[in-house]
Parts: C-alpha cells; structure tokens; sequence
C-alpha cells in the first residue's frame, strides 16, 4: 500500500499539455465532422493530429525525464501499472462491443432475417428469397450493396499474419529477458524484431484488404459480413500499428540505455498492450476468419 | 535511489506553494481539489442549461395543441435535455465530488493520476461546446432522443449527428481516463492502515462505479463508431437491408445503458450511507452488507439490459429471463434502504439540511424503485412502455434520487471544503421548495403515464390537461428553486458562519477527524494515522 510518507508520492504541478490534447482532440474531430459533409479539406484533420502527436511527445518526454532523474517512487510506479493495466481492459471492452456486433449478427440477425424465431411471417413477406448463410454473401435487399463474391480464406494470409503475431509475441518476451539480465544488445534486436514483425503485420493486412476488394469484392459496404469484417479487423490493425509505434519508441529509448532491470515500466507497459493485441487477433482469427 | 521530491523539474519550485494565480491555475492545474471544483461547476452550469430545455419542454406540454414550439424543436429540446443532464450535469458532479473526497477520504495527498486528472475534465468543456453547437447549425440539434435508436440516428439524422458522435467519444475518453484515475487512486494511495473495509461507503461506491465506466463506456464508444460507419462509409449494422438489426442498436446501447443508470445512482449510495449516520449519531446498521449489496448491484446491472427492449419482439423466453433478472436486482437494492432505516432506528436524530436531502432521497428514490419493479413486470411493461410512467420512474430515481444526493452532499460536504457554513434557513427553504415542487412535476406523470400519454410528443389528448399543467406548475417552481440553490452557493463560498473541523457533531471518517476547514490546498502530505 502507501510508503511511510506521502511527500514521497509525486504530485506534479500545473501542466499544459492536457490542454493542448483537448485542442488537438477537438480540431481532429470537428475537422473530421466537416470533412465527411465535405465543408472542409483534410488539412483540420491532419494539424489536430499533429497537435495531438506534439502533446503526446510533450507529456510522454516530461514524464521519462522524470522517471529518469528518479522522480518516481514504487508508489507512483504502481498507479502507472494499475492505469495501464484498466486502461487495456476497457480497450477489451471496446472490442467487445464490435465481436458482439459479430455475434449478434451471427446468431439473431441474419437467421431472423430468414424468418428464424418468430419471424417467419415477416421474412415471407419481405425477402421471401433471402436465405441465411455465413458469411452471408447474398443479401436481404442486394441491389442497395456491394455484395461480397467470395469470403476471405482463413488459411493465406491470415493465418501467416497470425504466425507474424504469435511470434512477436514471442520475441517481446525474449527482449524483456535480455532486459532483465542487462543485455542491452539483445534488447534492442529483440524489440527490433518485433516492431518489424508488427509492421509486416500491418502491411500484409494492407496487402489482404486490396485483395479483399479488387478480387472478392468484399468491402465495407458488403452488407453485415463486410461491415464486421473491415470493423473488426481494421480497428485491430490500428491498434496494432499503434503498438508497434510504441515499440519502436520504446526500441530507441532502449537503445539510449533508458532501461534498467529494476525500473522499465514503460517497457512492460508497451509489452502488456503488445500481447493484448496479440491475444485480440486469435480471437479475429477464430471468429471472424476461420469459423 | 528517491531523495527529495521536487515538484516542477524545470522550475524546482518549493513544496508548500498554493495555488497559482489567474485563470492558468485553473486551466494548468493539478490539484484535486481545484479539479473537484471545475467538475462541479460545470456540472451545476449543465444543470441549468439542461433545465432551462425542461423548461420549455414543460412550456410546450403546459397546454394541449402546438403553442410555443415546433414538434421538430421540441424533439430536439427532449434529445438535448436528457444528454446534457445524463452526460453533463449528473456523471460530471459525482466526479467532481470523488475528486474532492476520495483522496482526503483515504488520506492520500492527491489523486494516483494528477496530470490525466486534469485532462479527464478539460475535454469535457470542448465535448459539451460541440454538442451544445449543434442547437444552433443547420439540421438542428440531436432530435432523436437520449438513446439515439437506430435509424432515427442513422438513416434520418441530420448532419450535426456527427458532431454528436464525436462529443460522446470525447466524453468516453473523459470518463475512462477519470475511472482509471479513481480506481488507481482508491487501490494504490490509501494511508497504511485503510484497509479495503475500512473505507467509507463513498470511495467503495466510487471504486465499482469506476468499474462499470471502464467497462461500460468503450462500448457505448463502439455503439457510436458503428452508427459512424453506417452514416457514412455503407456498413450495415444496423440496417436490415444489408443483414444487420436496428435492434442490435437497442442491444448494444442498453448493455452500456443500463449499467451506466446505476453509474449515476451507485456515488449517491455513497454519499447517503455517509449522512445518516452523522445525523442519527449512530454507525451504519451493516456496513459489510452494504459493500456487498452494492457489488452485486453492479453485477447484475450487466445482466438486465433488455428490460429496455420487451416490445422490440424479443423471443418469450428472453422476456422472462430478463423479467426475473429485473426483479432481483430489488434485493440488494432493498437491502441498502432497510440499512439506512435501521441506522435511523432509535438514533438522536436532528434534521439539518443535508439531513433533510438525505430523507428525501430514501423516500422518493424508493418510489421510483416501485415504479421501476413495475416496469420490470414483461407483461405490464407492454402497456407502461413508452408512456410517461417511464418518464416518471426515471425522474424519480435521477432527480430525487441522483441530484438530490448531489445535493446532500454540497450542504453535507461544502463547510469543509469552504470553511463556511451555509445559511441553514435558506438550506431547508431550498429542501422544501424543491420537494414539493417535484413531486408537483413528476407524480401526475405517472397517472397520465398509466393512461397512456405518449413519452416524447408536443402534444396531447384533451383528457391529459390537468394533469399536465400542474405538472409544468411543478416544473416551473422547481428549475426557480435550482436557481435559488445558485445564490446559496454563491452565498456560502463568500462567506458565512466559521465552519469548525469536525464540521458536524456527529461527523466520522479522515476529513473531518484530521483537516482543518477549510482543507489545506495540499492535504496530507504526511499520512494520517487510520484508526
Ligand atoms: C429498482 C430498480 C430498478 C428497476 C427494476 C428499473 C426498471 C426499469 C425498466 C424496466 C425500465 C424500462 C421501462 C420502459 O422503457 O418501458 C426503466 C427505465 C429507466 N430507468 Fe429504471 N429501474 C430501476 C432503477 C433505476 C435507477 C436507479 C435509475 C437511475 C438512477 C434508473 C433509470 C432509468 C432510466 C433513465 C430509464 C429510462 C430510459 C429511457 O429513456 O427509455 N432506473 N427502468
Ligand atoms: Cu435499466
């Protein structure tokens, strides 16, 4: 619990950077807001994400300052760990609203469309030719989408991007080894296999979405399979680009000897978010490819 | 390796330093006191914007026909209503209070997090300036309702949807980083020797409510994303047409709704578990069952939503299952107001004004509890669904439930944060005034809830107009009461009668045993002994 005395715990004094996140927050969403009804060009978008990116390398670089000039007692490293931690937790929840989307649709939706339940009537009515199937690839009123031609096979790219994953996963671990017993060389080319891991990562899903549209014509607007697929895995592949910019942060700060076996939260901060988005992944894998 | 603890690296300021001077202490600050204060402001400033909406909703209703306002505006007046009280007057003013309280409750020096701190409230201004914007843009504000049902919000919406959108996700991000802040703080800054059930019931209310925010909220934030992409990028979630379900909207948004109305009463549970005890001189009857009672509330909180949905065509067997569910939730809930009667049960009882709200609270709360059991009841439900007996269960519950604690709390808590007394004659006008002008607006609703007067409409059937106009009556007398309230608030931070530590005779716990009135602007830079 506490240390003996609070005047150990660090309680900083007046800060602007959150200020400035707010204003880069806002500027990104109301430019957003109006580039979508086309009243205004990109460029609001892109300053509120530079403020945004200014204000994160601000607060960021504050706080290693004072880590490293050993601001920072056990107490204090302690709420970091708990902030991280809840912090991951509600992102899972944030995933949970896009997988019961999924699921929803899988076992309620597309079968009452079919006149599943009670719904027989209404399905004869409306759609009498609409069958459920998933992946669904015919649709309740086709003409209004994309329809998909064919589903995403789990067994190409997908798979090799979850082999990607898992291995990451994997050296991140030995990384944190190396760490633990000072190897700094090794840290560094662990971390360094990593990010590369988690970029390749990106980019085959990039590769895997234009296959997704030029050659099966599975798009966002394919109707329900399309949407949670492109939701759930788009919003992963932003998460894992976050990640591994993370990593390769953490990758220099580790290069310019920021680490020591007692004291890298920063590091074990970025390798918990790592393995979340590793462990999300085997869940798309499951659901949204493979079953 | 920890030496000396400077406070300002760049600056290497000295410890004992107040507040900084000008408008930059409030925006730059760190403190959880200053940042207590913001959040309370702003929510009192989102009461009265939300109020002056119910003002002239209960203006439109005053008579049947369309009199004041168009049936367009008029949707947008109930929308806005319910999001600004829901969103900026109720949840902000609990975490404004848990940041006044819970570190001098747990004799911490400040909040784990002080610098998120700070963030958590300064998105809130910008996310309530951009929702309030769209009142005045083309298309209008929000006209869907609080719960933005699918399509209403998708297909039909106007544009300024999307500056709706973007005001719930910076709210969301508000709220999880404030959640995060407060369950770090409780777990991680208590003084040795405050054990987990020792903490009073606020900062136990406080710890599971953060709990329901982090889980809750990142789905709502999900529920908003996806009406983005249907609005805009040709998914199809919730559109049947493409394989989605406008009622997978209804289900989403509920798993985040339901939990997110005990968000809002859970805090108030807390701060009328500390009142009655002060003021019957008596500890609380059963202060395990308490903590227990309110972790099962939230438990179970997450397994009742569709009790929102029972017309939307549910299969019978999820119509009994979430009936029953529903109905449980009534035993911890019982529960906590038997604890706080029999604390009451042979106690020296006074009646000062927090006193008062805190006896208001029981009573009208607990109506509103039977008007929910009712509601709970499928079957009936069928019929109730929709109507203003809904409108009046919930009033019930958040006015004289959720704001009424809130106000407790202020008269409760506001000699100590101020060294002031507040004037106890204009406190208890304040208490009466208010309880007999809301019942006056909310308890007609039931019977022409029950009669079957729409939720929601500008107008109504001629057999509804008495009904109606005592209760706009009501309504008048009770938004003129709150701005009565702002004077008394003005008035008791300017000065009054000098407040003594322990504020009130029978008054326990950290900051009332061990702070002066007013606080220190640091408190507890050394740890309090814990009894
Ligand atoms: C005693 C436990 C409670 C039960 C059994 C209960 C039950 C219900 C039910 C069944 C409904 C849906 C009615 C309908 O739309 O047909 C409802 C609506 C509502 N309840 Fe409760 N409730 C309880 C307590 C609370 C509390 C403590 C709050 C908030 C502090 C609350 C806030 C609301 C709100 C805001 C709505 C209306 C949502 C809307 O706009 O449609 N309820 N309640
Ligand atoms: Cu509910």
């Amino acid at each position: 619990m506490s240390s003996a005395s609070n005047q150990d715990y660090y309680v900083p004094h007046g800060t602007h950077w959150p200020i400035i996140g707010s204003v880069g927050l806002s500027l990104t969403v109301i430019g957003f807001a109006n580039f979508l009804h086309g009243t205004w060009s990109a460029t609001p978008i892109f300053v509120g994400i530079a403020i945004l990116i200014f204000m994160m390398y601000g607060w960021f670089g504050t706080v290693v300052k004072e880590s490293l000039a050993g601001t920072y007692n056990a107490q204090v490293d302690m709420s970091f760990r708990w902030g991280m931690g809840w912090f991951i937790f509600s992102e899972v929840m944030f995933f949970a609203a896009f997988f019961g989307a999924l699921f929803y649709a899988r076992m309620y939706s597309v079968p009452w469309l079919d006149g599943g339940s009670n719904n027989d009537a209404t399905a004869q009515y409306l759609w009498p030719d609409f069958e459920a199937t998933w992946p669904l690839l015919t649709l309740p009123l086709a003409d209004k989408f994309e329809v998909a031609k064919a589903t995403m096979n789990a067994w190409g790219l997908p798979f090799i991007n979850t082999v990607i994953l898992l291995t990451s996963g994997l050296t991140v671990t030995l990384a944190h080894w190396a760490l633990k017993r000072r190897d700094n060389v090794w840290l560094v080319y662990w971390l360094f296999a990593t990010v590369a891991l988690g970029f390749g990562f990106v980019i085959l899903q990039g590769v895997e979405y234009v296959h997704a549209y030029q050659d099966l014509n599975l798009r966002l607007d394919s109707g329900i399979y399309g949407s949670t697929f492109f939701m759930l895995t788009g919003f992963h592949g932003f998460h894992v680009t976050m990640g591994a910019t993370m990593l390769l942060i953490i990758m220099i700060r580790a290069a310019k000897g920021h680490f020591s076996p007692e004291n890298h939260f920063a590091f074990e901060a970025v390798a918990w978010y790592w393995h979340f988005v590793d462990v999300v992944w085997l869940g798309l894998f499951i659901f949204v490819y493979w079953l | 390796m920890y030496t000396e603890t400077t406070h300002d690296a760049a600056h290497g300021e000295h410890h004992d330093h107040g507040p900084a001077k000008g408008l930059m202490r409030w925006v730059t600050t760190t403190n959880h006191k200053d940042i207590g204060t913001l959040y309370l402001w702003l929510a009192f400033i989102m009461l009265l914007y939300g109020g002056s909406m119910a003002m002239i909703i209960r203006l439109e209703l005053f008579q049947p026909g369309l009199q004041w306002v168009e049936p367009h505006f008029f949707n947008q007046m109930t929308t806005m209503h319910g999001l600004v009280m829901v969103f900026g007057a109720i949840m902000p003013a609990f975490v404004g209070l848990a940041n006044w309280l819970v570190p001098i409750m747990i004799g911490a020096p400040d909040m784990a997090l002080p610098r998120m701190n700070n963030w958590s409230f300064w998105i809130l201004p910008f996310a309530f300036t951009m929702l309030a914007s769209t009142t005045f843009m083309e298309g209008g504000a929000p006209a869907f309702g609080w719960t933005f049902y699918a399509p209403l919000s998708t297909t039909f919406a106007p544009d300024t949807t999307d500056f709706f959108i973007f005001a719930v996700h910076l709210m969301g991000i508000s709220s999880v980083m404030g959640a995060i802040n407060i369950i770090a703080t409780i777990l991680n800054m208590r003084a040795p020797g405050m054990t987990l059930m020792k903490m009073p019931l606020f900062v136990w209310t406080w710890l599971i409510t953060a709990y329901l925010l982090i889980a809750v909220m990142p789905v709502l934030a999900g529920a908003v994303t996806m009406m983005l992409t249907d609005r805009h990028f040709g998914t199809s979630f919730f559109d049947a047409a493409g394989g989605g379900d406008p009622v997978m909207f209804q289900h989403i948004f509920w798993f985040f709704g339901h939990p997110e109305v005990y968000i809002m009463i859970l805090p108030a549970f807390g701060i009328i578990s500390a009142i009655i005890p002060t003021f019957a001189r008596k500890p609380l009857f059963g202060y395990s069952s308490m903590v227990y009672a309110t972790a099962s509330i939230a438990i179970l909180s997450f397994m009742v939503w569709a009790h929102h949905m029972f017309t939307t065509g549910m299969p019978v067997a999820g119509e009994l299952y979430f009936m029953y569910a529903t109905i449980l939730i009534s035993v911890p809930t019982g529960v906590k107001v038997f604890n706080w009667v029999t604390t009451m049960w042979k106690g020296s009882m006074t009646f000062e004004t927090p006193m008062l709200w805190a006896l208001g609270f029981i009573v009208m709360f607990t109506i509103g509890g039977f008007s929910g059991l009712m509601l709970g009841v499928a079957p009936v439900d069928t019929q109730y669904h929709d109507t203003y007996f809904v409108v009046a269960h919930f009033h019930y519950v958040l006015v004289t439930g959720a704001l009424y604690s809130i106000i407790a709390a202020f008269y409760y808590w506001v000699p100590k944060w101020t060294g002031h007394m507040y004037d106890e004659k204009l406190g208890k006008i304040h208490f009466w005034w208010s309880t007999i002008a809301v019942n006056v607006l909310f308890f007609p609703q039931h019977f022409v809830g029950l009669a079957g007067m729409p939720r929601r409409i500008p107008d109504y059937s001629l057999q509804f107009a008495e009904f109606n106009m005592i209760s706009s009556i009501g309504g008048f007398a009770f938004g003129l009461a709150q701005v009565f309230f702002l004077y008394i608030v003005i008035k008791t931070i300017k000065g009054g009668e000098k407040a003594s530590a322990q504020v009130w005779e029978g008054a326990t716990g950290l900051e009332f045993e061990h702070l002066p009135s007013p606080p220190p602007y640091h408190s507890f830079t050394e740890a309090p002994p814990v009894k």
